[in-house]
């Protein structure tokens, strides 16, 4: 329990501890990867409820300037520069050969864009950003702000208690607030497929921040544990596990993130690294994409296991997996054959050496309850 | 603290062994164990008839994060297993010493090397 002493401390490291959270390691950070309730009751709590994650892990960095959005446009397959202000979208930087570097969120501000991305990821990510942007424009880590994510069906009436300035904000938008008095960047987003928030804080008024949300009746703390159990129900990629450099976008499924303004024959097609594979990849279709699977009987297939059909044809790999505790059931994604790609296609898991019954199906594996007004 | 009842005898991998009087013994997971895992989702038993040796990886319990082994405490045959887990993993976690026992060995020797309830727990201390 003490292998996390040389680990960096979020800002709410001390509050993990009041709260009784085990901490583990986590992308260079000492994180709760679970509180007293455990992983299951924290996952349904958010289902019901809301929950409070603690993500000040992640990497938060200002790109300003004039050109910062036609600059970020060259390091990702997404419409950067038609952005309306006050919105949020998902990206990728790819790389030459057209697989996935990270994945990031990117809120369009009035003097530039601000840009969240994955913790194991964010010092190659400024690096990248530096040194392909520096020229055109300025590139600032927000390392003094901490990152709070509330998630669930009350997560809208609690920060509405604290901040009544939220009130009407729409998934996938932005809005600097005062929460409990203190300033922040709010977005109307997150990674458990529930409505929700996530709050850029100042470092100093972090913890002030939790205590203020932790208050609300409704409002419990959650772990990466149920983190990870939360986005994976939700249908929602983990960075280095069920996309990398050696996935691209197209086989990820993520077309959805792609807009047609960046593709063959959009106003601003290509002009992002792997342009070309990617968009011959949209063009010619890939050999397996990634997909839903969901376990007929209760054994939860992991992360690794191999797929194959049932007459023993291997035909892919599980990416992430694990019980889902809302869908009740298995649940996974895994890269398949595009031929077995189907929603409803009978493939067999092998775990522990055993054949395990499973079935392609559409994410997500629970019903998405983001706010759209 | 956890619960580490005098009666039973125990392996450093965490599992615990009760002697029955028909000769076989009965085998779990401690409370130590089981709070360690955190909520079970799913777990394995052996099969009855199955021959286990010491230390084998023969059970496997599974919680939302991750699966872990559960290794036969001593050798033996396996007798029985216990069939409620299959629809109520969660009893490992309610009553691990109780209705959340994994299953039943016929030893093929004796219980040596296994640890007394005091000297699990200054296993645990360390």
């Amino acid at each position: 329990m003490t292998d996390t002493d040389n680990l960096a401390r979020t800002p709410l490291y001390a509050l993990h501890l009041e709260l009784g959270a085990r901490m583990v390691p986590f992308a260079g950070y000492a994180m709760p990867v679970q509180y007293p309730a455990g992983i299951l009751k924290e996952h349904l709590h958010c289902r019901a409820q809301a929950g409070l994650f603690d993500v000040s892990h992640m990497g938060q960095v200002r790109l300003a300037g004039a050109e910062a959005a036609a600059a970020l446009e060259t390091l990702v397959p997404v419409d950067i520069v038609d952005l309306p202000l006050g919105q949020q979208r998902y990206a990728l930087f790819t790389d030459e050969r057209g697989g996935i570097l990270d994945d990031l969120m990117v809120v369009r501000e009035p003097d530039g864009l601000f840009l969240v991305v994955n913790a194991a990821c964010k010092a190659q990510d400024l690096a990248h950003l530096r040194t392909q942007l520096g020229a055109r424009c300025d590139v600032d880590e927000l390392a003094d702000r901490a990152l709070l994510a509330l998630q669930g069906p009350a997560a809208g009436a609690v920060l509405e208690r604290l901040a009544p300035a939220v009130v009407g904000m729409v998934f996938m938008t932005a809005r600097r607030v005062d929460v409990a008095g203190i300033p922040c960047l709010v977005t109307r987003s997150g990674y458990t497929g529930e409505d929700g928030f996530e709050i850029s804080v100042p470092a100093a008024q972090a913890e002030a921040l939790a205590r203020a949300l932790l208050a609300a009746p409704e409002v419990a703390p959650i772990g990466l544990g149920a983190r990870d159990s939360l986005r994976l129900e939700a249908g929602l990629c983990l960075y280095g596990h069920d996309i990398d450099t050696t996935t691209t976008p197209v086989e990820a499924a993520l077309l959805w993130a792609m807009q047609k303004v960046r593709r063959s024959g959009g106003a601003r097609a290509g002009g992002f690294p792997g342009a070309d594979v990617i968009l011959r990849q949209l063009a010619e279709g890939v050999a397996r994409k990634r997909v839903g699977l969901v376990g007929e009987g209760k054994q939860p297939v992991r992360e690794g296991a191999e797929l194959s059909t049932a007459d023993g044809r291997p035909v892919g790999r599980v990416t992430s997996g694990g019980f889902g505790p809302s869908a009740g059931r298995p649940v996974m994604l895994g890269y398949v054959e595009t031929a077995c790609a189907e929603p409803g296609t009978a493939l067999v898991a092998s775990v522990r050496g055993k054949a395990v019954a499973v079935t392609v199906c559409r994410t997500p594996f629970v019903p998405q309850r983001y706010y759209r007004g | 603290m956890s619960n580490i009842p005098s009666d039973l005898l125990y392996a450093s991998s965490h599992e615990w062994v009760r002697q029955e009087e028909d000769g076989t013994v009965t085998v779990g997971i401690s409370d130590h164990a089981q709070t360690a895992l955190g909520d079970l989702v799913y777990v394995e038993v052996p099969e009855a008839g199955r021959e286990v040796e010491a230390a084998e990886a023969c059970a496997v319990v599974e919680s939302v994060k991750a699966a872990s082994d559960v290794y036969a405490p001593i050798a033996g045959e396996v007798v029985e297993a216990n069939a409620q887990l299959a629809d109520q993993p969660e009893l490992v976690n309610q009553d691990p010493y109780g209705a959340g026992w994994l299953f039943r060995l016929r030893p093929s020797g004796g219980v040596d090397g296994l640890l007394s309830a005091e000297a699990y727990a200054a296993t645990l201390a360390d």
